[in-house]
């Protein structure tokens, strides 16, 4: 039996032993890594708090002048606010006009190209989108009358035109999962609703809302854990400028790493966003097992 | 209004607002090909302008051929990197799944549920220490160094789709082939393989895409631009004062070209894929 439990064993070894050469031991290395000064004193606290202090990562001066830019930690925060709300609505509404649609099939695919390029591509299509003289944005804004300027590259509209840019690119997986579990409502409750005299927006709150809720679980978490490691759209559409206004945590792990090499500074970013992370995906993790 | 009349408005209204959606979301690409597909002279006041409208494959060429970053080099990286980091992630998940779904093994809860978690890890959270183990191993700046990067960062979720899909096949027939005398791996290469066809075409066909979609990996481990992947050299195209849009336009179109085509021929394998994987 102690055989066969070895050989049985041969099926997932060589599996486990890569995940924890590459996987687990970095991990454990960068967490440790973040206890450490970049003049290699073991204190934490003074590290964190140093990394905390940098106005890359928390800009003082960015808040009293309430102008961009904020800092790479509040800047993630702005993102996930606009951006999560948004895809997962959008979404949603989009999955729900779509059931009865013609062609809805076309249309889904346009919309999930954004999920299938590459995230450079993403962030090269944004910068080319709201580019001042070739830009589809600026034509549409110039001829309404507002103001026309390459919007990637000012403080003020950088982050949101990758946070709109974003919102192009990921609504997608969110309507595409939601399709999938509209799908599987039975149609005998929306019968049994309207016979009852439920309105449109009634059955929307009360029957698909509501049904939809593990679906949203799983998108909100996904948006979520995307967004944090969103690093190419920054690269390629701003380079997280102009000024740092459009810096976000997971380009700043990258800027300390390998622009600066203090790998003590970066590891700290890098815990961070992976302590928000797990707290972010317990519930899916949950329900994995 | 009649209810029949309104019942028209309202299927007319819907219709013509999800397509009119369709086309907005659309409205990019139609810019990236009508940029990449003309002079650069005709564009510079919008790709909308349609007077002149003279069509020309220059802009995919100097792309190809480019003086520094020659994309048919590009892809060539991608694919060197993408095949490998495709089919050993498949093998060694696919088993290690089967492993997982079927055998008790000691620790086998406490390693899946780390498995798990790691689905979640940013990528952000390796990069230092495994710059550092191929740094010390005089991997950086290999092609190797993605191959295995993207080996390992595959394994995971590929493991966890490939143990919930071998979760719904009923084990009957591996019990029969079991009491007739055949082995672990052979009752897992005969039998349970053959039955994975499908779910292992959508996991080669995500991790395929992702390997070559993947920015971050190539951009930190691999630095000479004769060594580049075909994403990595979009960024060196653009040029650092002024962006020549009609030359990175069309480098775009073609790197997206391949994701998006494997997309189109195999979608159904991709969105059960990626449901599948996100889903259960």
């Amino acid at each position: 039996m102690r055989g066969q439990t070895l050989r049985r064993s041969l099926f997932i070894i060589p599996a486990v032993a890569l995940i924890f050469a590459f996987a687990v031991y970095p991990a454990l290395d960068t967490l440790w890594m973040s206890l450490w000064t970049p003049a290699g004193e073991f204190d934490p606290v003074a590290n964190y708090s140093e990394v905390l202090g940098e106005r890359h990562i928390i800009n003082r001066r960015g808040f009293e002048a309430g102008r961009f830019p904020f800092g790479a930690l509040p800047h993630t925060f702005i993102w996930i606010g606009i951006h999560l709300p948004l895809t997962t609505f959008l979404g949603l509404l989009l999955a729900v006009l779509l059931q009865r649609v013609r062609g809805s099939g076309i249309i889904k695919s346009i919309i999930f190209l954004g999920m299938v390029i590459p995230m450079v591509v993403g962030g090269l299509v944004i910068r080319f989108m709201f580019d001042g003289d070739l830009g589809v944005v600026n034509q549409l804004f110039g001829a309404l009358g507002m103001q026309t300027r390459t919007w990637t590259a000012h403080p003020n509209s950088a982050l949101l035109a990758l946070i709109f840019g974003a919102v192009w690119l990921w609504t997608g997986f969110s309507l595409v999962l939601y399709s999938s579990g509209l799908a599987t409502i039975p149609k005998d409750f929306y019968e049994a609703a309207r016979i009852d005299g439920a309105n449109a927006v009634q059955i929307f709150f009360k029957i698909t809302f509501p049904l939809l809720k593990p679906i949203t679980v799983v998108v909100v978490v996904m948006t979520v854990i995307w967004d944090l490691k969103m690093f190419d759209l920054v690269y390629a559409a701003t380079m997280g400028g102009p000024g740092g206004s459009s810096n976000i945590l997971a380009f700043q792990m990258w800027r300390y790493a390998f622009q600066q090499f203090n790998f003590n500074h970066a590891a700290v970013v890098a815990v961070l966003l992976f302590v928000i992370t797990v707290f972010v995906a317990i519930p899916l993790v949950r329900r994995a097992r | 209004m009649s209810p029949r009349r309104k019942r028209v408005l309202h299927t007319v209204f819907t219709h013509a607002l999800a397509w009119g959606i369709g086309l907005l979301w659309l409205i990019p690409f139609i810019g990236l090909v009508m940029t990449s597909a003309r002079p650069f002279a005709e564009v510079i006041g919008g790709w909308w302008n349609l007077e002149p409208f003279s069509p020309t494959f220059a802009n995919y060429i100097e792309a190809w051929n480019h003086r520094d970053a020659p994309l048919s080099l590009g892809m060539m990286n991608s694919l060197i990197v993408g095949v490998p980091a495709t089919l050993m992630p498949m093998l060694l998940g696919a088993i290690a799944a089967y492993g997982f779904a079927r055998f008790s093994l000691p620790l086998k809860n406490y390693l899946f549920v780390t498995i798990v978690l790691l689905m979640a890890l940013p990528p952000q959270m390796i990069a230092i220490p495994v710059f550092q183990i191929y740094q010390s191993a005089g991997l950086l700046n290999t092609l190797y160094s993605l191959i295995i990067i993207h080996t390992v960062w595959g394994l995971p979720w590929i493991i966890f789709f490939m143990r919930n899909f071998l979760s719904t096949v009923p084990e009957d027939i591996e019990e029969a082939a079991r009491v007739d005398g055949a082995s672990d791996l052979t009752v897992f290469l005969r039998i349970v393989l053959p039955v994975t066809v499908p779910a292992l075409v959508s996991v080669g066909v995500l991790q395929f895409m992702w390997v070559w979609s993947d920015f971050f990996f190539p951009l930190i481990f691999v630095f000479d631009a004769d060594k580049a992947v075909a994403v990595r050299q979009l960024p060196m195209l653009r040029g650092v004062y002024l962006v020549d849009w009609g030359l990175l336009t069309a480098a775009t179109v073609m790197v997206m070209g391949v994701p998006v085509m494997l997309f189109a021929l195999l979608q159904r394998y991709y969105i059960r894929g990626m449901v599948g994987w996100t889903l259960r």
